[in-house]
């Protein structure tokens, strides 16, 4: 008799936990975002799993929209975020492109109370708190980190010509002089979809002008006609001598198939490069920084928010959570080939880069990303990435500087 | 008299609703672009304050946009020289009243009816440059093929090339579309002319350069006028095939508007690249309409 009692008061309790546990979480949560192949869509889905298996009345729509970095996806957004459709949580590169496109204009609601309850603002650096932070409130959660200023090389060369991996600019050169001599690519670039020749150009930038004054760059301090902007432009001219000569019909990882067939030496791209190395079953590569960009991490992030007048809030707070838990970052990162924003999650399943790259994030100085999406408003990357795009082709340095400097004017910082 | 009056009215009423729609859908729009172009409405958020010009001449100093213009220029020549040459050449042989015209007609027509997508993707993949891992592909492969390698080239990928090889493209597909221009032409043009000039002692050289082309030239404008509004506003055939280009070889205005738009959210910079693209058909078309006008009073 007692021994059914005590059943079905469990079999009650366990039935009210169950119905509590999945309070009000049903219907639909619509996932905006533009990863759609390789790594990063196997990463989304190991988070739609993690959600499923917590909530599994939600039903997930995968909203994607293909095209690298986001370039057709964001355009699709703004329509649906003007018209009042917003989807219920959308991919945005923390920093300027959150804050500025989407924040400002109020079309955000702030997660700080989600900070402050699972304890995120204790757990990820200032760095990138700094640049989900407006006015006192955290606006996104941040799922991953990427690097942008690595300087990959081909072990295998660099072994045959006896070559040390360069830290400076002289170094870096004097490296591309000798590889020269022996007929191998001394850097290996694609151009083809216009971001690129930004991306190492932003490396370069840091390079000449340090932490503080890169930052600066993008509040004033630091103005564009400084001549150090000058001297970043020379030493990018002087780099484009030792490019492959077809860049202009290759996208990075094409031009990144040189360095696997040991016919290029160097190549300075993102650390997603690490992942398609992985899947490349490519292991002869080493890395080091970008020339002179030593103790300084050029940081990107890919982070998720709250739009006002989503559908299902309540179904958005609880993906928010699992993005910013350990268990998520842990899941989400492994597939994506990059780093989690929190520093306390066990990375003995990474792999060796990630590790180094997880231990630098802990003590390097955060610089945010220009060409993707952090450091300045969209408005000002593009005309950025235009003026750098052009510079390959035609290797005008003071029309450049002029055009970066006009670019700065407009996006109403004074110079 | 009263009849009439009310005969007038009831027309009037029939076409009021059409009048209403393109009035508010076509003409409206265009009078707020043009406002927009004069705001400072260059973040998501609309900001409606008046600056006058100052788009346009910020416009003008973009290196972007010059290039643009300069590209836009070159692609319109080239296209509605090359349309009209080989849809003129195409049509006077179809003219010969050869067997099997109405195939070869049907053939030369076909690529004007798929979309400057599908153009677009298939001519991307056939100028394609190839890459020195994957060795070469499309037309280049052909070309190593046959012996001829010393005629491959980046297409579009190259610089020096740029918006040209989006002119293969552009021709491929309208210059079926000038043929039945041109054909139907030279089918409204009586026999009885060309056999006057025979009949005058008129070699057939002679016969197309005095009698036929001159009778041609309506379609020739008509033509020009077609193919020119086309290439001047191209947006779809550039954006499915290349791109912007490398240093912007293979960018026109319309595809810079979309970019400044929607991924840089400068709507009044976006706003008045449209009014200047509109300015551009204008000079084109409004001189047409003028002297259409006229031939009809006439």
């Amino acid at each position: 008799m007692k021994g059914i009692r005590v059943l079905v008061v469990g079999l009650i309790f366990s039935l009210l936990l169950s119905t509590l546990a999945f309070a009000g979480l049903s219907g639909k949560l619509e996932i905006f975002s533009w990863w759609t192949a390789g790594g990063e869509a196997e990463g989304l889905n190991a988070l739609f799993n993690i959600y499923h298996k917590l909530y599994p009345d939600v039903k997930i729509i995968n909203a994607t929209v293909a095209g690298g970095a986001g370039t057709n996806a964001k355009a699709v957004l703004k329509t649906r975020m003007l018209g009042g459709d917003p989807p219920d949580s959308f991919q945005v590169h923390a920093g300027h492109e959150l804050i500025d496109t989407w924040v400002k204009t109020g079309f955000m609601e702030p997660v700080t109370f989600l900070y402050k309850e699972e304890g995120w603002d204790k757990v990820m650096p200032p760095g990138i708190l700094n640049i989900v932070k407006y006015k006192g409130d955290y606006w996104s959660v941040p799922v991953n980190i990427h690097r942008a200023n690595v300087l990959w090389y081909s072990k295998a060369v660099f072994e045959k010509y006896n070559i040390t991996p360069p830290k400076t600019f002289d170094d870096f050169f004097a490296v591309c002089e000798k590889l020269k001599s022996k007929g191998v690519v001394p850097i290996v670039m694609g151009t083809k979809d216009g971001w690129e020749a930004g991306h190492v150009f932003e490396t370069f930038l840091i390079g000449t002008l340090g932490a503080e004054g890169y930052k600066g760059l993008w509040t004033g301090k630091t103005k564009w006609s400084d001549k150090r902007v000058t001297e970043a432009l020379m030493l990018f001219d002087k780099m484009l001598n030792y490019v492959n000569s077809d860049h202009s019909a290759l996208t990075w990882d094409e031009a990144g198939q040189y360095l696997i067939q040991g016919k290029g030496a160097m190549m300075i791209m993102g650390d997603w490069t690490n992942g398609w190395f992985m899947a490349k079953k490519f292991d002869g590569y080493g890395w080091t920084l970008a020339p002179g960009n030593e103790g300084i991490f050029d940081a990107l992030s890919d982070s998720f928010g709250l739009p006002k007048g989503c559908k299902h809030r309540d179904n958005v707070i609880a993906w928010l959570k699992v993005l910013g838990s350990k268990e998520g970052q842990k899941e989400f990162n492994m597939r994506k080939g990059s780093i989690p924003a929190r520093t306390d999650v066990d990375m003995s399943d990474f792999n060796e880069y990630l590790q180094s790259c997880a231990k630098d994030w802990n003590k390097d100085k955060i610089v945010p990303s220009v060409i993707h999406g952090a450091a300045a408003s969209e408005g000002w990357a593009t005309e950025y990435k235009d003026a750098i795009a052009l510079f390959v082709a035609k290797r005008n340095v003071m029309k450049t500087q002029k055009a970066l400097i006009m670019a700065a004017e407009d996006a109403g910082v004074d110079q | 008299m009263g009849k009439l009056n009310q005969d007038k009215l009831y027309a009037f009423l029939f076409v009021l609703p059409s009048i209403i729609v393109i009035f508010t859908f076509i003409y409206l729009f265009i009078g707020w672009t043009g406002y927009i172009s004069m705001t400072k409405w260059n973040n998501v958020m609309p900001n409606l304050k008046f600056v006058g010009f100052r788009n346009y001449s910020r416009l003008f100093q973009i290196e972007r946009f010059q290039i643009d213009l300069h590209n836009t220029l070159v692609f319109t020549t080239l296209f509605i020289l090359a349309c009209i040459t080989i849809g003129l050449g195409l049509a006077i042989l179809l003219d010969q009243r050869i067997k099997g015209e109405s195939i070869f007609r049907s053939i030369f027509l076909f690529p004007m009816s798929l979309s400057f997508i599908v153009t677009g993707v298939v001519w991307r993949w056939i100028l394609n440059p190839g890459s020195a891992q994957l060795g070469s592909v499309g037309i280049n492969q052909l070309f190593d093929k046959i012996g001829l390698g010393f005629l491959k080239s980046g297409w579009y990928t190259d610089p020096d090339i740029g918006i040209k090889a989006v002119v293969i493209a552009a021709v491929w597909q309208l210059s079926g579309y000038t043929m039945a221009m041109y054909l139907a032409g030279l089918r409204g043009i009586p026999y009885e002319l060309r056999e006057a000039a025979q009949v005058d002692g008129a070699t057939p050289t002679q016969v197309y350069r005095y009698v036929i082309l001159p009778l041609l030239k309506p379609i020739t404008i008509g033509a020009i006028i077609i193919l020119g509004h086309i290439s001047l506003k191209i947006f779809d055939l550039v954006a499915a095939m290349t791109g912007p280009g490398i240093g912007f070889s293979t960018d026109v205005p319309a595809y810079f508007m979309y970019d400044t738009t929607f991924r840089g959210n400068k709507f009044a910079q976006g706003a008045s690249i449209a009014i200047i693209m509109l300015i551009m058909v204008g000079v084109l078309v409004i001189p047409y309409l003028i002297f259409s006008a006229k031939r009809e009073e006439a």
